[in-house]
């Protein structure tokens, strides 16, 4: 019994291994086979921002090549690129010079996974005991008027909302800011002022994100719910003259929200790349947004450190799922 | 021959799977949506000069008026005209990464099921794998990547992380079908294995592959939106994510030119409800059993 779990986890984590170094393979190959030289659209930047000087192009081309290591053979190339990583140094960005990537990636983080999280986490918490009250056939006919709204929430994308939210609660009632993560003028304290500050940014991208995401969470556990509902041992549970409250929470919905665990898992996981499109939409300083712009600013080494960033978060998530899921569901031992 | 009710798509076996209640409202009221669409991006353009799609064609930024049903931009376009003309253009690249999509991953789901082992195992791991990366994040590096970006290009990179679910439900029932009895039956008249996989398996796949038809293409027009809605779409092309964008570098949002923005927005969130509806009801149609509740 003992032993067979350690060997679950033992051929687990080997898989996670397996995933990260094929991960960090690709997305150190990628960048390298697609069109466009990092090194020449840096010098590029620098030529128009630089005015008319002249210089050697050449020459500094190949400096930069050195200096970045982009000179050695492909092989020597990849060795250092690991060796980087055990270092936590995934280069320095190209966009904004003297910045490290990592740095970047560290300031960036705090504001999407705080954002993300939270807003994820409610709409998962409202969605699943709305579908799971959906599907039960004793909720009031109140609650079934909810189906149609949900579904078009579900169908309209959250940026989409973004937009509305923003017209309706920014502009035409000014409750909230239009945008950013806090104040221009706040200065970063831990004290209630910043706190509400900094909330009162979150509040629009947060409700975009929550309103988007609900009917989703809802949907997908009524039609879990319901088919729980349909299983034998409901059934006798009633025989046995259980209380419907009880048949309801312990029966029904416990075994409803498993597959709804692992959704949640991996949903959380794209809290990292947060919701680009939100982000960028409200000019919030996460990571999504820091992508973005690392996108458009051919800033290759931002955009290998943040995808990777992305890559090593959703492999710890599935692991931790795989580690959690026989405690939830012994029937997976086997 | 396993030849399935409804494809003999007369008016009978219609009116019989009503009857039947296989047809359900779900499906009624989203084929009843993209009906809508439809008719607006068809004949639309009969009742628009397509001229004043064109910068500087009107008065720039003006409100609804008799004139200007639907206003003007802040670029002197008008916007119905607009409209009009980017609905079909958004339909086309969802439709075309649908096709593309799709069709790889009905090759790829039959491969898995039909052959199993290590062929199966790779499909399997790539197919999950790039299931639980977050699309935007990689779509968002490979568009940003692209210099000459046109609608079929864009439609191409949807598609590369568009086939994945198709792949995944046409395996599974695959899987489940190669076990049924007319199988076994098929193999004993001596049909062979290509026969078998054209004959018995590929016309009991076609409601899965219609569904994962359905749902590609509706995820594929919102990736589509999305990144155009970036600025990393074909920038030349009249399109709904376009027309977003273009709302959102001229702060149509704080100008409060709401017939900017709000028109595309409803306009989407039409077709992919029509879209979401059509795939709920079609689930139906295919699994009668789910009608349970």
């Amino acid at each position: 019994m003992n032993k067979e779990l350690l060997r679950y986890i033992g051929m687990r984590f080997l898989q996670f291994l397996l995933v990260i170094v094929i991960a960090v393979s690709i997305n150190f190959l990628v960048p390298r086979l697609l069109p466009g030289d990092p090194i020449e659209s840096l010098i590029a930047r620098l030529q128009t921002s630089g005015g008319s000087q002249e210089m050697d192009v050449q020459a500094v081309t190949d400096a930069f090549r050195a200096k970045y290591g982009l000179d050695q053979p492909l092989i020597n190339q990849y060795f250092n690129y690991w060796r980087d990583l055990f270092r936590f140094d995934l280069g320095v960005s190209l966009s904004s010079y003297p910045q490290s990537v990592s740095q970047m990636i560290l300031r960036a983080l705090p504001w999407s996974v705080g954002l993300l999280a939270t807003a994820t986490l409610i709409a998962f918490a409202v969605g699943s005991v709305l579908g799971a009250k959906l599907a039960w056939p004793r909720s009031s006919h109140l609650i079934r008027m909810f189906v149609p709204a949900l579904m078009v929430l579900a169908s309209i994308p959250f940026y989409l909302l973004a937009m509305i939210l923003i017209y309706l609660l920014a502009v035409v009632w000014r409750v909230f800011p239009p945008a950013g993560g806090a104040s221009p003028t706040l200065i970063m304290r831990f004290d209630m002022a910043s706190a509400l500050d900094i909330l009162q940014h979150a509040m629009l991208p947060g409700l975009a994100i929550i309103l988007g995401s609900v009917g989703l969470w809802a949907l997908g556990m009524r039609s879990q719910t319901v088919s729980v509902l349909g299983e034998d041992y409901i059934t006798f549970a009633q025989a046995k003259g259980l209380s419907p409250r009880r048949i309801f929470y312990r029966y029904g919905m416990r075994n409803a929200l498993l597959p709804q665990v692992t959704a949640l898992a991996l949903s959380l996981g794209h809290v990292v790349s947060g919701a680009v499109l939100v982000e960028v939409i409200f000019n919030y300083p996460g990571l999504g947004a820091l992508l973005y712009n690392a996108v458009r600013g051919q800033d290759y080494f931002l955009v290998q450190g943040v995808v990777l960033m992305l890559i090593f978060t959703l492999a710890v998530l599935l692991f931790i799922i795989d580690l959690i899921y026989p405690l939830l569901d012994p029937r997976i031992r086997r | 021959m396993t030849r399935i009710p409804y494809l003999r798509g007369t008016a009978a076996s219609i009116r019989r799977n009503w009857r039947e209640g296989r047809i359900s409202p779900a499906l009624v009221w989203g084929l009843a949506v993209l009906a809508l669409i439809a008719v607006f991006s068809i004949v639309g353009p009969l009742f628009v000069n397509a001229e004043n799609a064109l910068v500087g064609a009107v008065i720039p930024r003006q409100p609804p008026s008799a004139e200007y049903l639907l206003g003007t931009d802040a670029q002197g376009r008008d916007m119905l005209t607009l409209l009009i003309f980017a609905t079909p253009n958004t339909l086309k690249m969802g439709l075309l990464a649908g096709f593309i999509g799709v069709g790889l991953g009905m090759v790829l789901g039959l491969l898995a099921g039909n052959f199993r082992g290590p062929v199966d195992g790779g499909i399997r791991v790539v197919a999950d794998a790039l299931m639980t990366v977050p699309a935007i994040a990689i779509l968002v590096v490979i568009a940003g990547n692209i210099e000459q970006m046109t609608t079929s290009v864009m439609a191409l990179v949807v598609a590369s992380l568009a086939w994945m679910f198709s792949t995944r439900t046409i395996r599974a029932q695959v899987l489940t079908i190669r076990e049924r009895g007319y199988i076994e039956v098929a193999k004993v008249n001596g049909e062979s294995s290509i026969e078998i996989l054209f004959r018995e398996i590929m016309p009991n796949l076609l409601p899965y592959i219609i569904a994962s038809f359905v749902g590609t293409v509706s995820s594929a027009i919102l990736a589509v939106i999305g990144l155009e809605a970036l600025g990393l779409g074909a920038p030349q092309e009249i399109t709904l994510g376009n027309t977003i964008y273009w709302s959102q570098q001229s702060s149509a949002l704080l100008r409060g030119m709401w017939w900017w923005w709000l028109p595309p927005i409803i306009v989407i969130a039409l077709i992919s409800l029509g879209l979401f509806l059509t795939s709920i009801g079609f689930d139906r149609f295919a699994n009668p059993r789910l009608n349970r509740q």
